[in-house]
């Protein structure tokens, strides 16, 4: 009963963080809309007793990813009048383009089946929770079977920073660099010149 | 007494009562310990400097934290005209709520712990990565350059010493193969405290935490020569109070993540006579007073780091080596046949 009650909770207000993500006038109420969202999403990771990937979503996408969505907005500087000016223009187009998703997900959900083994091959490879906790089978299972997806989904996010990196890296000129090597390099011999000057003779 | 009350009422309702009591048995000394904690830092700072401190209001000064409370109780909360005033109200109660919240997880003694949750130190990792918000919220919120600038800076701060304070708990982890606090500490009683294998990883640990916590010499957020006071400059009694509570109680809870990774939680330094005799709760508070004192200490000895230091610290130097670490310790335990879990 309360296990259900919780469950509607955290649903119901995933679902409406989630449409007012959309509706938000302020694009940074957007994104703590979207935080809150993440949120409840995490809340029902815990009730199926997924609490690593409940963990792991609060401190990915909340602690890290919306912190950068949120650096992002609140530096834009955005008219928001501005942003509300089209709405009727583009209204018909972002119909269209639902229409045709909502069509394509009807599509794909009405040709959905089943394997008749799914049952068993989902369960497979997972222990109950109360011989292991389902941090340790899932990296069981990750390290062992799915090694090499794992692998590539890394390289694949490697890439992605690369990318991202060369494509915002340039060289400005007039920029005065500390250089830490050179500093701790220096020595009394090549920064310091002992001179002896006559008096009154100056250098 | 204690059973005869839990037989009268319904087991649900009982439960809640026993949580309700830990809860407070918790927040209670963890306020006044915050409020001494103030009271320890300027009499500490004062020593270091040879001044007294404050000495006036009661005995030693020792009422000075609840006379400063009492006047922040009786000033009047500004809002300033330009705020976003709902996340500006928000974001103090966030950043006090999730300095409580984390307690939950935290074992005092053995047993002693009000949520022995699987995953408590991811727990508490996520916890402290969302301190940001508060931050980052109150400087957004409260349209002021000043505050603005104080909440990128701390934004950008915690973000990147984050990743090098995960790689540090994962070294401790591979140690361990639990994500348990408990039984991290457990551990340590087999074996030693992981202060000694771990050591590097202390230092750097130590140093993340200052940056996390948003102390000196990293107290950027908060320059107070260039920034006022960063992100809560147009904060004033209540709800700038919430901070500053917040900012102290997040500074004990780092503390005691720190002793029970690296200083062997409740454990006495030996199981010999004289150690064991003393409960495993005051072993606990005395370690985390110790590594409160190097964030006093290191207040008053060392200058404010340079922005661009500190990116470059955290990234350039304790990222790499905190990986490095995590490659070596898992070397070597595999190495060795030391990986928990294979035996």
């Amino acid at each position: 009963m309360i296990a259900a009650l919780i469950f509607y909770m955290f649903a119901g207000l995933a679902v409406a963080s989630g449409v007012m993500v959309i509706s938000a006038r302020n694009p940074v109420h957007s994104v703590l809309f979207l935080i809150l969202c993440f949120f409840n999403a995490a809340g029902l990771f815990l009730l199926l007793g997924a609490e690593f990937l409940a963990m792991v979503l609060v401190v990915v996408y909340v602690g890290a990813v919306a912190v950068m969505f949120l650096f992002v907005v609140m530096m834009l500087d955005i008219n928001f009048l501005k942003l509300r000016e089209g709405v009727a223009q583009y209204l018909p187009t972002g119909a269209v383009i639902g229409l045709v998703l909502l069509v394509e997900l009807a599509v794909v959900f009405g040709g959905w089946a089943f394997a008749p083994d799914v049952e068993a091959l989902l369960a497979a490879p997972i222990p109950p929770t109360d011989q292991m906790t389902n941090t340790e089978a899932l990296g069981r299972l990750i390290y062992t079977n799915y090694v090499f997806l794992f692998q590539a989904s890394g390289v694949i996010l490697l890439v992605a920073m690369i990318g991202a990196i060369l494509l915002t890296h340039r060289t400005r000129t007039g920029v005065r660099k500390q250089k830490i090597y050179d500093q701790v390099g220096r020595t009394a011999a090549n920064s310091v010149e002992i001179r002896k000057v006559s008096t009154g003779g100056g250098i | 007494m204690v059973d005869m009350l839990s037989g009268l009422l319904p087991p649900e309702l009982w439960r809640l009562i026993v949580i309700v009591l830990q809860i407070v048995a918790i927040v209670l000394p963890l306020l006044l310990a915050v409020a001494y904690l103030t009271y320890a830092e300027r009499k500490v700072i004062g020593a270091i400097q040879l001044r007294k401190g404050p000495n006036v209001v009661g005995p030693f000064g020792l009422l000075q934290p609840l006379a400063d409370g009492a006047k922040l109780f009786l000033k009047e909360t500004i809002f300033p005209s330009g705020a976003n005033k709902v996340v500006f109200v928000i974001a103090p109660m966030l950043t006090f709520i999730l300095a409580l919240i984390a307690w939950a997880v935290i074992p005092f003694d053995e047993g002693w712990v009000v949520a022995d949750i699987n995953v408590g130190v991811l727990y508490l990792f996520a916890i402290s990565s969302l301190g940001v918000y508060g931050i980052i919220m109150s400087g957004w919120a409260s349209n002021s350059k000043y505050a603005f600038l104080g909440g990128l800076r701390s934004a950008a701060q915690m973000v990147s010493y984050e990743v090098s304070m995960g790689l540090v708990i994962i070294s401790v982890l591979v140690t361990v193969g639990s994500l348990n606090l408990s039984d991290i500490v457990l551990k340590q009683k087999e074996t030693v405290w992981f202060i000694l294998p771990h050591f590097p990883m202390f230092i750097i640990f130590v140093v993340s935490i200052l940056a996390e916590t948003n102390r000196a010499p990293f107290d950027m957020a908060e320059s107070e020569s260039e920034l006022v006071a960063g992100y809560n400059v147009e904060y004033s009694a209540m709800t700038f109070a919430l901070f500053f509570l917040g900012e102290y109680a997040n500074m004990i809870l780092m503390s005691a993540m720190a002793t029970v990774l690296f200083l062997g939680g409740w454990l006495p330094p030996m199981d010999i006579a004289p150690f064991n005799w003393i409960p495993g709760i005051i072993w606990f508070v005395l370690k985390i007073c110790a590594v409160l004192f190097i964030f006093l200490w290191v207040r008053a000895t060392f200058p404010r780091y340079r922005y661009d230091q500190l990116m470059r610290l955290g990234w350039k130097i304790f990222l790499p080596f905190s990986l490095f670490w995590v490659v070596l310790t898992s070397g070597v335990l595999v190495a060795f046949g030391w990986l928990p879990g294979q035996g």
